[in-house]
């Protein structure tokens, strides 16, 4: 015990190791909780949004252009009738589509005009405008991989949030109504 | 219990071949064209299934970037370029193969790193238990 007595940190080192090996555990599992592992931040946060012009839910032979929608911010939503976690965030958008203080355009994915129109007639329709990109090719130049996905975009054509998954009370009070606001105040 | 097994050796057969094709079909100029893509894809992430690669990936999103790519290499793309369009729209994270970037110093280093401190930790025990016998007794460090 002699040893002990001149060297106690040695001793502890096994204790140490443990200890650190159980905070390294729990943060892990802390992390996996809330950390959701399919989202993805996307490159194009800050860039422009892609060119498109895709034809109009209500309209089919009238199209919608990138161009068409700048000169005011508006929240880009992509959903489709097919889409379940879509149904989820439906009543949020419902409640809150007069309370974004900016439009709300509606992007159907990779569905069929019909079932969209019928969708939007059960559940109610929230957006100001529905464009439809039945191939999902522009999507793509989106860095859309799941609906539901929304995009803010600025006056400029600048995406300037996205939100994967759901939009949900919590989510708009914390993340995205901030945004918006910051759009506001630089009066884009 | 012959044509028992000749069955079964049939409908596995089916069943590997169907499986095969579960994958679309592309129209590949050669086999040269066709390796290139499947070394390709193997190598991307298909986003919504995030453990398998766009080539295995039976996704619909899966389906659609690999007739994209497709696309791309018919128009002449190389493997960088088209690896480039990917990433201006899904970010480094299709790649299965990380580029070495500020974020991503941890992953390519830091496996590296823990071994060459678990090496000097073993080297420091080791040293200290070959001092002579009379310097043991001084050692606490080795009574655990």
């Amino acid at each position: 015990m002699n040893e002990v007595a001149r060297k106690p940190v040695a001793r502890f080192v096994p204790l140490i190791v443990f200890a650190a090996l159980l905070v390294f555990f729990v943060v892990g599992l802390a992390w996996n909780q809330d950390h959701n592992a399919s989202f993805v931040p996307s490159p194009l946060i800050g860039k422009p949004a892609p060119a498109f012009r895709l034809p109009r839910l209500a309209h089919p032979a009238q199209f919608v252009s990138k161009a068409d929608l700048l000169g005011k911010p508006y929240l880009l939503n992509v959903f489709a009738s097919w889409c379940f976690a879509c149904g989820d965030e439906h009543p949020t958008l419902m409640a809150y589509r007069d309370k974004f203080g900016i439009a709300l355009i509606g992007y159907d994915y990779k569905d069929t005009p019909q079932a969209a129109r019928d969708w939007l007639q059960r559940h109610g329709d929230p957006y100001r405008e529905v464009i439809t990109d039945q191939s999902g090719d522009t999507a793509i130049d989106f860095g859309v991989y799941g609906a539901p996905e929304t995009y803010l975009i600025d006056a400029k054509g600048i995406i300037r949030y996205k939100h994967i998954g759901p939009l949900t009370p919590d989510v708009i009070a914390k993340r995205l109504e901030p945004k918006i606001r910051e759009l506001e105040r630089e009066g884009t | 219990m012959r044509r028992l097994l000749a069955v079964v050796i049939v409908v596995l057969a089916l069943a590997s071949s169907a499986a095969a094709f579960a994958i679309d079909p592309l129209p590949f100029k050669d086999a040269a064209q066709r390796d290139r893509f499947q070394n390709l894809t193997r190598d991307l992430r298909c986003m919504v299934c995030q453990d398998e690669s766009l080539l295995s990936s039976n996704a619909d999103f899966a389906k659609q970037l690999r007739r994209q790519i497709f696309d791309m290499m018919q128009q002449g793309k190389s493997d960088r370029q088209i690896k480039d369009w990917l990433v201006a729209r899904y970010s480094t994270f299709i790649l299965y193969d990380p580029p070495l970037a500020p974020s991503t110093i941890v992953l390519w280093f830091g496996t590296p790193a823990v071994l060459v401190a678990g090496g000097i930790v073993v080297i420091v025990l080791l040293r200290r238990r070959t001092r002579p016998a009379d310097a043991i007794a001084e050692d606490a460090g080795d009574d655990w």
